[in-house]
């Protein structure tokens, strides 16, 4: 049995960053992740950040995960990378799996930090389960870990950021981008990633669907179809595309599985992906031992992800003895920051449906 | 037990992992399975490699649209180990050698 302080399942930006905050308050850190490397999406965002210089803004995604895998192996913390996290059992141990050595193992942990991130949304499809239909993150892994381009035609299903710098990050990769399709009226991501397509002439179709895929053996043609105002199907307006990729990114849902086997209450918040697990302002769940952060706890960004880490990571090592005297101000410093990236049309919206979690957490019900 | 409808595009694969169609998946909610674990134990939609990860999403909206259930009360099916496929032959060289 593997016995450590604080066990992180997760290596993500909210997982590195819980890792440095509890190794430097003096805990003992296990990090486990099922990737041959740490970072999660980190290693993916080749763009630069936004926002103040407090949020790592104009730093590429890239070099803020080497930053904090660097500061999280500085303090100590220790990295099981492709291992699974198979299963947390009724004696609090969580099941692990070597993928190399194919053996499994057993963790003791006095915390644990679930930073499990979340998974694709899928959009049923006809023709969608052909080869060359794939995740707008499933095409950006390829492209930034594997260098692999995912294909020559795209057609880009969802123009939230993801879809948009997905689209972008094609376009550099060597692809052509034959249609950019989204079922609202207009553009949901930031216009500044928006404009930079316009200007490539990326031809961009709101109030459109994709009615069907078709080819034989993978992705030839695209079938769009025209939306009323009440997203039906205009009858009469198919049109084709040409392609041999679709990318959908149509958002995200939270990885809770860990924390439903834990016991962990879940609640339904649409603005946040769905079911998340129900946690306070300290990112504590309604398990005594275990803390979140990161997009399982509520889809958000890579930023708020790492703020979210440090809370968890100094919380959970204060909880059992460790950097207790600096605690509380440097959780009241990161909350702060993470007020403030909770700001702006897309923030408020996450705010609310965060601050209606919090408040349900701190009524006890579920006590 | 409502009445059965047929769907236009009822051939469209919602389980990719069991190959369940939306037709399979709002048949058994016509039926009156009303639940994400109801209707992953009566079609198998969920119980496949990714264990749902997929198409749990889809299956909550399908039975909030066809069975008329809030969609805030239809909770995730339940998560067993392995949350991720792990081959039989490690659980034989026994459960805590790392």
């Amino acid at each position: 049995m593997i016995e450590t302080d604080i066990c992180i399942v997760g290596a993500g930006p909210a997982g590195l960053s819980a890792a440095a905050a509890a190794g430097e308050a003096g805990a003992s850190v296990l990090v486990v992740d099922e990737n041959f490397k740490a970072g999660g999406q980190l290693f993916k965002q080749v763009h630069k950040f936004f926002g103040s210089e407090n949020h790592k803004a104009g730093t590429r995604g890239i070099r803020i995960g080497e930053q904090l895998l660097d500061r999280a192996r500085k303090a100590g913390a220790v990295f099981r990378l492709r291992t699974l996290a198979y299963g947390f059992f009724e004696n609090g141990v969580l099941g692990l799996y070597d993928m190399d050595s194919q053996e499994l193992g057993l963790v003791k942990a006095k915390k644990y930090i679930f930073a499990t991130g979340a998974i694709e949304n899928v959009l049923p499809m006809k023709g969608g389960t052909l080869p060359g239909v794939m995740g707008a993150g499933a095409a950006q892994t390829l492209m930034h870990l594997y260098h692999t381009r995912p294909g020559n035609e795209i057609v880009m299903v969802g123009s939230g950021n993801v879809g948009l710098i997905v689209s972008y990050q094609l376009m550099q990769s060597g692809a052509k981008i034959a249609a950019l399709v989204e079922a609202a009226p207009k553009i949901s991501g930031y216009e500044v990633h928006a404009r930079k397509l316009l200007r490539a002439g990326v031809k961009m179709y709101t109030s459109t669907t994709v009615s069907e895929i078709k080819g034989e053996d993978q992705v030839e043609e695209v079938v769009l179809t025209e939306l009323d105002s009440d997203f039906k199907p205009i009858p009469g307006s198919e049109f084709s595309v040409k392609a041999d990729t679709v990318c959908v990114a149509v958002g995200l849902s939270p990885l809770t599985e860990l924390l439903q086997m834990a016991g962990c209450k879940l609640y339904f918040s649409k603005v946040l992906g769905g079911f998340v697990p129900l946690h306070g302002r300290n990112l504590k769940t309604t398990h005594d031992d275990i803390y979140l952060a990161g997009d399982c706890s509520g889809i958000e960004e890579a930023s708020t992800a790492m703020e979210e880490g440090r809370i968890a990571g100094i919380g959970a090592s204060a909880e059992i003895g460790f950097g207790t005297d600096k605690a509380d101000e440097l959780i009241k410093q990161a909350q702060e920051r993470l007020d403030e990236l909770r700001q702006g049309p897309f923030g408020d919206r996450r705010k609310s449906g965060m601050e209606e979690i919090f408040t349900e957490y701190e009524k006890g019900a579920w006590a | 037990m409502a009445e059965k409808i047929k769907l236009p595009d009822g051939d469209v694969i919602i389980c990719r992992c069991e190959e369940i169609t939306k037709q399979e998946i709002v048949d058994a909610i016509c039926e009156g399975y009303l639940t994400v674990n109801e209707i992953r134990k009566r079609t198998r939609s969920g119980m496949g490699f990714c264990q749902g990860k997929t198409c749990g999403r889809i299956v909550r909206q399908l039975i909030a649209r066809y069975g008329g259930v809030e969609e805030s009360t239809l909770t995730p099916a339940h998560a067993r180990p392995p949350v991720r496929p792990i081959p039989s032959s490690a659980f034989e060289k026994g459960e805590d050698l790392l």
